[in-house]
């Protein structure tokens, strides 16, 4: 048996030079340099504004010092990837072709978090100057301290209502959501009626803009002088035009969440002689909702920001108080505040429904 | 008459013909084995019998009362007639104890405690008495099916359908629970099971039929079968199988 024997001098690749790793170095670091720069010029800028800030000014301070650390960090990497570049160098002189090839992709490594870094830093920056921009006309907009301390309060007391609109409404659609998606699902002959109707109203729902739905239900109720609905209060309308819309759109969860059961399940607690319904209730469907959480939570995220939509009825929300401040005042202030408690109440949402997953993950690994 | 009786089945699929017409009967105590070929409709005939699939034609029995057609009280057929599959269907979500007694709890209306007792009975009956509050994914393949077969007898099914129960099985773990199928027919439960296990079929079946094309083409009691099967078909499966070793 014959062999063909390539010339290798040690096992494996043949070994390129340094060049190119070191070239990355070397940029990686330059661009360092010049993005420090770039952030003690930035951090200048807000010590300088800092006095114009009334309250804020240590916050200021801080976020400029703060600011040049982190511009600071990018070093590290940089400095380890000439570390690296030493014992390459060193490792070319001993001949070791495996060495060098391991200090030159850690060199390599180190130049790219290296960049890494400098291209958060420079983000982070980027937005830092655009507050200050204009004589810092963007920050005195949107984040003025004055106008935030006045109006934190009273907005985030009508937030309330955004979030009541918001409980009320996710507990009526997760109800609502699930009748409508097993009416679509319906079997049988008797069910082909049930289930157009369910098609029909998740299509008609999905379609028309929730806020078109929020302004037809707040004023057009109270018009058709029904029993009951039309002596709703603003904030009834909106629960009500809320759920109607997002009943639709969680119906189609659960039924994408019901159909991925596979079929077998279904046929297996029908062979056990439950019905259509109990093997829907006992088998099908606390599947379904386990693994539909994580859109579930999406749907709800959607229906909490919708809240703000009730303006146009008049219901006096965190987004309207927010408003009648930045009328009054000529500043956006106050509605950032409403925007920043929408984040706060968003987050820890995302993260519960992670760990709950995890949790069922553990215990369920399918 | 007997037990259960099928007469003149006819199934397809889609224009595609599975059972042509397929007649069986079955008395009570008996245990009758289905063979045959990939694809020659045990499954399909098993499915077809407690209505889990629809048939296109023929009666099926059981009890002198016909189970079949418009108008059968389907959810009471499956009550009488239980089925076991290859794939154990457990429910993933409840533990082995849920499991089984969801349905006596459900639809018999078993109070939790009585239904509790009835499964650990059970559970202590198939060698599983520690496992009744487990989840069916920390379970072994033959204890998962261990625990099939006994979700499906916690009706007091009338009759038991097995579906190749143990072609899912890791080797080593067949014979756990064709133990247990032993037993049950030791305990005079009438069964039908389809199967690829030959010599087991040939241990503990009154009855064994050759399906093919459709049809049961040969029937007849094991020794018969095994030893001196009649038509050609028959011999030549016979044959394939004893050459995959499985005889
Ligand atoms: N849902 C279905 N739709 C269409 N054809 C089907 C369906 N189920 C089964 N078939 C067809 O019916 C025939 C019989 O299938 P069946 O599952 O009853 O065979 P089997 O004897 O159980 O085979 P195996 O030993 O592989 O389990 C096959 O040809 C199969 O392709
Ligand atoms: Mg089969």
């Amino acid at each position: 048996m014959t062999t063909l024997q390539k010339p290798l001098n040690r096992p494996g690749q043949p070994t390129q030079p340094l060049g190119a790793a070191t070239r990355l170095t070397g940029a990686a670091t330059l661009v360092a340099v010049a993005v420090l720069a770039v952030v003690v010029w930035t951090a200048v800028q807000l010590y300088l504004v800092a006095p114009d800030s009334g309250g804020w000014r240590w916050v200021l301070i801080a976020i400029a010092i703060l600011g040049v650390i982190g511009a600071l960090a990018p070093f590290s990497p940089a400095r380890n990837a000439f570390q690296s570049r030493s014992a390459a160098v060193r490792a070319v002189a001993d001949g070791d072709g495996p060495a060098i090839r391991k200090y030159r992709s850690r060199m390599r490594n180190s130049a790219w978090v290296c960049l890494g870094g400098c291209l958060t830093v420079l983000v982070l920056c980027a937005f830092v100057l655009f507050l200050l921009a204009n004589n810092h006309a963007v920050q005195r907009t949107f984040f003025q301290p004055a106008m935030i301390s006045r109006s934190w309060f009273e907005v985030t007391k009508a937030f309330g209502r955004n979030i009541f609109i918001a409980v009320v409404a996710e507990i009526i659609v997760l109800v609502w959501g699930l009748v409508l998606a097993l009416a679509r699902l319906a079997p049988g002959r008797a069910g082909r009626s049930i289930a157009s109707l369910a098609t029909a109203y998740i299509d008609a729902f999905r379609a028309v803009p929730a806020i078109i739905v929020i302004y037809l239900v707040g004023f057009g109720l109270p018009l058709a002088h029904f029993p009951v609905l039309s002596s709703l209060s603003p904030t009834g309308a909106a629960i009500l035009a809320l759920s109607l819309t997002y009943g639709a759109y969680v119906a189609e969860v659960y039924r994408a969440g019901i159909e991925s059961v596979h079929w077998s399940q279904p046929a297996a607690a029908r062979s056990l002689g439950l019905s259509h319904g109990l093997s829907m209730r006992y088998v099908v469907v606390p599947q379904a909702v386990r693994r539909v959480i994580p859109p579930l939570l999406n749907d709800f995220i959607g229906l909490q920001k919708d809240t703000a939509l009730v303006t146009v009825i008049g219901t006096v929300d965190g987004f309207t108080q927010a408003k009648i401040y930045s009328s009054n005042y000529f500043n956006l202030s106050s509605v950032t505040v409403v925007a920043a408690l929408f984040v706060i109440v968003t987050i820890p949402q995302t993260r519960f429904v992670d760990r709950l997953l995890a949790r069922d993950q553990r215990r369920m690994s399918r | 008459m007997s037990f259960l009786q099928i007469q003149d089945l006819v199934k397809s699929y889609d224009d595609t013909p599975v059972l042509r017409s397929v007649s069986l009967d079955v008395d009570q105590h008996e245990v009758v084995c289905l063979i045959g070929a990939s694809g020659s409709g045990k499954s399909t005939l098993l499915r077809c019998i407690n209505s889990l699939e629809e048939i296109d034609g023929g009666e099926v029995w059981l009890d002198d009362q016909l189970v079949s057609g418009e108008g059968t009280d389907v959810d009471q057929l499956r009550r009488d007639v239980g089925i076991v599959f290859q794939s154990f269907n457990l429910f993933p979500h409840m533990t082995v104890q849920q499991n089984i007694t969801l349905a006596p709890r459900k639809i018999r209306g078993l109070a939790d405690r009585v239904a509790n007792d009835r499964a650990a009975e059970l559970l202590q009956r198939v060698g599983l008495a520690d496992k009744a509050s487990t989840y069916p994914d920390q379970l072994s393949g033959g204890q998962q099916q261990r625990v099939a077969i006994v979700r499906a007898l916690a009706m007091d099914p009338r009759v038991l359908l097995l579906d190749e129960i143990t072609s899912a099985l890791d080797p080593e773990l067949v014979a756990e629970v064709l133990d247990i199928v032993r037993g049950l027919a030791h305990d005079g439960l009438t069964m039908l099971l389809a199967t690829h296990e030959m010599s087991f079929a040939r241990e503990v079946a009154s009855t064994v039929c050759f399906l093919h094309a459709g049809t049961i083409l040969e029937q007849g009691p094991p020794e018969q079968m095994f030893g001196d099967p009649q038509e050609e078909r028959t011999k030549a499966f016979l044959h394939s199988v004893t050459a995959a070793g499985r005889l």
